[in-house]
């Protein structure tokens, strides 16, 4: 809580559970993300920290299941084979309860990862406690991280879900360009269709 | 068996040959939104954002279906936006719209440039889908996620209906 704004928001969310209780307390571009420890599908813990050579991040929530999560899935391997080499690896996460969804369950996971060849890390927010803080809110859900953990850019991937060839703003891969470059993200916020977060009930 | 599967050929071909439930397909959501101002000048409307593709909104559309058989009037208007791409409308939507045969109003939304027009709709809303929003004139209340049961959208929809005082007088209370 560095602002007594945020204080106030949060006091806010908590006390208003009911007809408005959607949308937790939630990272807004300038914030610091906290680090967290998630297990990836080759079995080992992945914290941002732990990663060697970073100079930020480009974490997206996505999952097995959503057939936009399934639309972006090449375009989030081409992201990780583009800007990992520059010190940016895509850490993808799933938030979504298996047991709303099985096909998003752990093992599923692995079996997708496997099958597509993930290049990057892909975890399993099993206690889905890193989703909401984050302020994810759907799949995928894109958030781009400097090597401070300050979120520089929340949203979209880019402006074109169903044709990547119609691509016109590439939200994602200008904004790391830009921090590569150290310039402010341009936009820093968008909106895009995803599918709901499954949460426990 | 055989005998069974001829005598239904008939039907089953007369069934792909009946046209599906019209709607129209905007391209721009400017169109949707001039359509949707209008109406909500003088009508309440239920405004659900869906597609054949995310199984809690096929899942919660009986929902509104109902909704649409209980309330529908000169006052109230269901209006159910379908986001799929243009390029399922052939191969998914209309196949789907055969199948179910939904009452209430269906329109497209093939704008793809959600991020201009996603807060138009609801300045709250994030563009995951199930969406549903009320509106009535400048008055708009989001629900942001699915509705787990007919109770739990009646009751969103008649908290909208009374902030906007504009709960139907004949309606029987507790009929259900």
């Amino acid at each position: 809580m560095k602002h007594p704004i945020r204080l106030l928001l949060f006091l806010a969310a908590t006390f208003s559970i009911g007809s408005t209780g959607y949308e937790p307390v939630a990272y807004v571009v300038g914030d610091q993300a906290e680090d967290f420890s998630l297990r990836n599908v080759d079995g080992n813990m992945v914290s941002l920290a732990k990663i060697p050579g970073a100079k930020g991040f480009i974490v997206i929530f996505t999952c097995n299941h959503c057939p936009y999560a399934q639309l972006y899935e090449q375009r989030v391997i081409d992201l990780h084979r583009k800007f990992a080499p520059l010190g940016y690896p895509v850490i993808a996460i799933n938030p979504n309860d298996p047991t709303i969804v099985v096909e998003d369950s752990y093992p599923e996971m692995v079996k997708r990862a496997k099958e597509k060849r993930y290049p990057f890390a892909y975890l399993c927010d099993s206690g889905q406690e890193v989703y909401p803080k984050f302020g994810a809110n759907r799949t995928p859900h894109a958030f781009v991280l400097d090597k401070n953990l300050v979120v520089r850019y929340i949203g979209a991937i880019d402006d074109n879900p169903e044709t990547p060839a119609a691509v016109r703003r590439k939200f994602v891969e200008n904004a790391v360009e830009a921090l590569l470059r150290d310039e402010r993200p341009e936009p820093d916020f968008t909106r895009a269709i995803g599918c709901t977060i499954k949460h426990r009930r | 068996m055989r005998k069974i599967y001829l005598s239904l050929l008939p039907i089953l071909l007369l069934a792909a040959l009946l046209p599906a439930q019209d709607f129209t397909v905007y391209d721009d959501f400017a169109q949707l939104e001039e359509r949707i101002n209008r109406a909500g000048e003088n009508t309440v409307l239920l405004v659900n954002f869906w597609a054949t593709w995310c199984a809690p909104c096929v899942d919660e559309l009986p929902c509104f279906d109902e909704m649409h058989q209980d309330l529908a009037s000169e006052d109230f208007q269901v209006i159910l936006i379908s986001l799929d791409f243009k390029s399922r409308i052939e191969p998914a939507l209309i196949p789907f719209l055969k199948k179910w045969k939904l009452k209430p109003e269906v329109a497209v939304l093939a704008d793809q440039n959600a991020d201009s027009w996603i807060p138009k709709v609801h300045p709250d809303w994030n563009g995951a889908i199930p969406a549903t929003v009320m509106i009535c004139g400048k008055d708009r209340d989001l629900h942001p996620e699915k509705f787990d049961s007919y109770q739990d959208l009646e009751e969103f929809v008649f908290t909208f209906l009374r902030k906007v005082n504009k709960v139907p007088k004949m309606r029987r209370i507790g009929s259900r």
